[in-house]
């Protein structure tokens, strides 16, 4: 609790202990490096695996959680946030209680991705969420038993949602998912190609599930009474508690951007460009993960395993696990093609829906924007506390507008942390 | 993982399941859990549940927080409204 900036070093550092993080610190551990591993929640797991009194763990996410703790040179610290990166080699990260200076050798960004949240009519009401934000809540302790909730938006993981979602006693009235039945039926026949997914297929076959379906708007004067749903060209409304509403997944791109990690154009959004052992193009930052492109967790633990090897220059390690990422690549690839989203849904949000949420600017006060810069210098969006990771998401599905460019902090920050660094006479940001 | 914490929000207590999020104790609390008001005057809630959006931002004892990824702890005192 006190004003100071703790210092602090370690061999390899790694920002995220979703499947990717974890992966890479056990794959990097049996070298003898130190290794530090920090999260922002208040347990490991990433998102997939986030633990909470409205969860079961998955045996795979226990085990990879006991390896973790197996370690004596793994430190795992949770609830901490990367702020800023003052000078070459170190973050400045912050907890709840203090600011320590990190020092590094080898970085390794396994930052995840975020869900593509866009606007619609009533989508600032209490009781919208994103599909995977309503996950995560439930996991968290969120008690949802006996709403009426309406899931909408794209991809696997509205069903993900929806399980979720009824085993803890809600009940799930519609899942209406916006790609067309023929790449949700094709999507299904390719499972059985990816050991573990086939049982997937069956989820498609809920009979509460939609496709070609998408959320028109929600209603209500406090909070969500009721949706909206366009269903093949057919508008309907359901009577509703909870309205979650996802479009799949963009990588986080912010700290690795920071940085000066190159991007590339990846189907969900930019995603950080790595080359065959996940090195980045800055020397000594390595990036594994959803934050690479979004793929799922087969995929990240594959990424995460390379990169925890390389970074301790054990490259054969590394290459052993190629084949397995190749495959997982074909995987993401396929949910790619078959959840792309239909030019429909950029025609959801109305002149008076708020596109940025922190500052209530309305779609009507960005169409004549000639791009992010004027929208944020004259119109305010992405001024406020999220610093665009909502609002620029939409702008870039929206208006084809390049995201902003990430400046420190990061996230929002103490005083006291930033004025321990001052302190230190250094005054880069 | 047992058991319950209780927790005061916006000065009324609550009681939640050991190792619930705030954002779970202000569901809790009643509505559907709004956490604060916008420029415009307009209540939020929880959005994306994982530490992007910030409108579940609130003071967790006095500092500010994101209640869906702060742990409830026993005796903890959350405001909302900013």
């Amino acid at each position: 609790m006190n004003g100071a900036v703790q210092d602090d070093h370690c061999d390899v550092l790694i920002v995220g202990a979703g499947p990717a993080g974890m992966a890479a610190a056990v794959a990097a551990a049996p070298s003898g490096a130190s290794v530090v591993v920090i999260d922002d929640n208040p347990a490991p797991g990433g998102q997939i695996w986030r633990d909470g009194p409205g969860v079961a763990l998955p045996p795979a996410a226990r085990r990879w959680r006991d390896a973790l703790g197996r370690h004596a040179n793994i430190r795992m610290r949770s609830g901490t946030r990367v702020v800023a990166a003052p000078a070459p080699g170190e973050l400045l990260l912050e907890d709840a209680g203090e600011a320590t200076r990190m020092r590094w050798n080898r970085l390794i960004l396994c930052t995840g991705a975020r869900e593509l949240l866009l606007p619609f009519p009533g989508w600032t009401l209490p009781g919208v969420t994103g599909a995977g934000g309503l996950q995560a809540l439930v996991k968290a302790g969120l008690p949802v038993e006996g709403e009426r909730i309406v899931i909408a938006g794209s991809g696997p993981l509205l069903l993900a949602a929806a399980a979720t979602a009824r085993a803890a006693g809600a009940k799930v009235l519609r899942i209406a998912e916006q790609a067309s039945f023929a790449s949700v039926a094709a999507f299904g026949a390719s499972l059985a190609r990816w050991p573990g997914k086939a049982a997937q297929a069956f989820a498609l076959a809920d009979a509460q599930y939609r496709t070609s379906a998408r959320v028109v708007s929600a209603q209500g004067t406090t909070q969500v009474e009721s949706v909206r749903l366009l269903q093949r060209g057919r508008e309907v409304g359901i009577a509703c508690d909870r309205v979650a509403c996802g479009f799949g997944l963009t990588p986080n791109t912010q700290l690795g951007q920071l940085l000066g990690c190159a991007l590339r154009c990846a189907p969900g959004g930019q995603a950080l460009s790595v080359d065959a052992l996940q090195a980045t193009s800055v020397p000594g930052i390595y990036a594994a993960g959803e934050c690479t492109g979004f793929g799922g967790s087969e995929r990240a633990l594959a990424q995460g395993t390379i990169a925890g090897h390389a970074a301790v220059g054990n490259e054969r390690a590394a290459r052993a696990h190629e084949g397995e990422r190749a495959r997982w690549d074909a995987f993401a690839a396929q949910l790619h093609r078959s959840f792309a989203l239909a030019p429909d849904i950029r025609s959801m949000a109305r002149p008076d829906t708020l596109v940025c949420r922190c500052e209530d600017v309305p779609l009507s006060a960005l169409s004549a924007c000639s791009g992010w810069t004027d929208a944020k210098l004259h119109r305010r969006c992405g001024m406020g506390a999220c610093q665009g990771r909502v609002c620029g998401d939409a702008a870039q599905f929206l208006f084809g507008w390049t995201p902003p460019v990430p400046r420190p902090p990061l996230s929002p920050v103490r005083i006291a942390t930033l004025a321990g660094l001052a302190g230190d006479g250094d005054a880069r940001q | 993982m047992s058991g319950h914490t209780l927790l005061h929000v916006d000065g009324h207590l609550v009681r939640v399941k050991a190792g619930s999020s705030v954002a779970a104790a202000l569901r809790v609390a009643g509505g559907m859990g709004v956490a604060r008001t916008s420029v415009t005057g307009q209540p939020r809630a929880p959005l994306c549940g994982m530490g992007v959006c910030q409108e579940c931002r609130v003071l967790v004892d006095g500092r500010r927080r994101l209640a869906c990824q702060t742990a409830c702890a026993e005796g903890m005192r959350v405001e909302t409204a900013e």
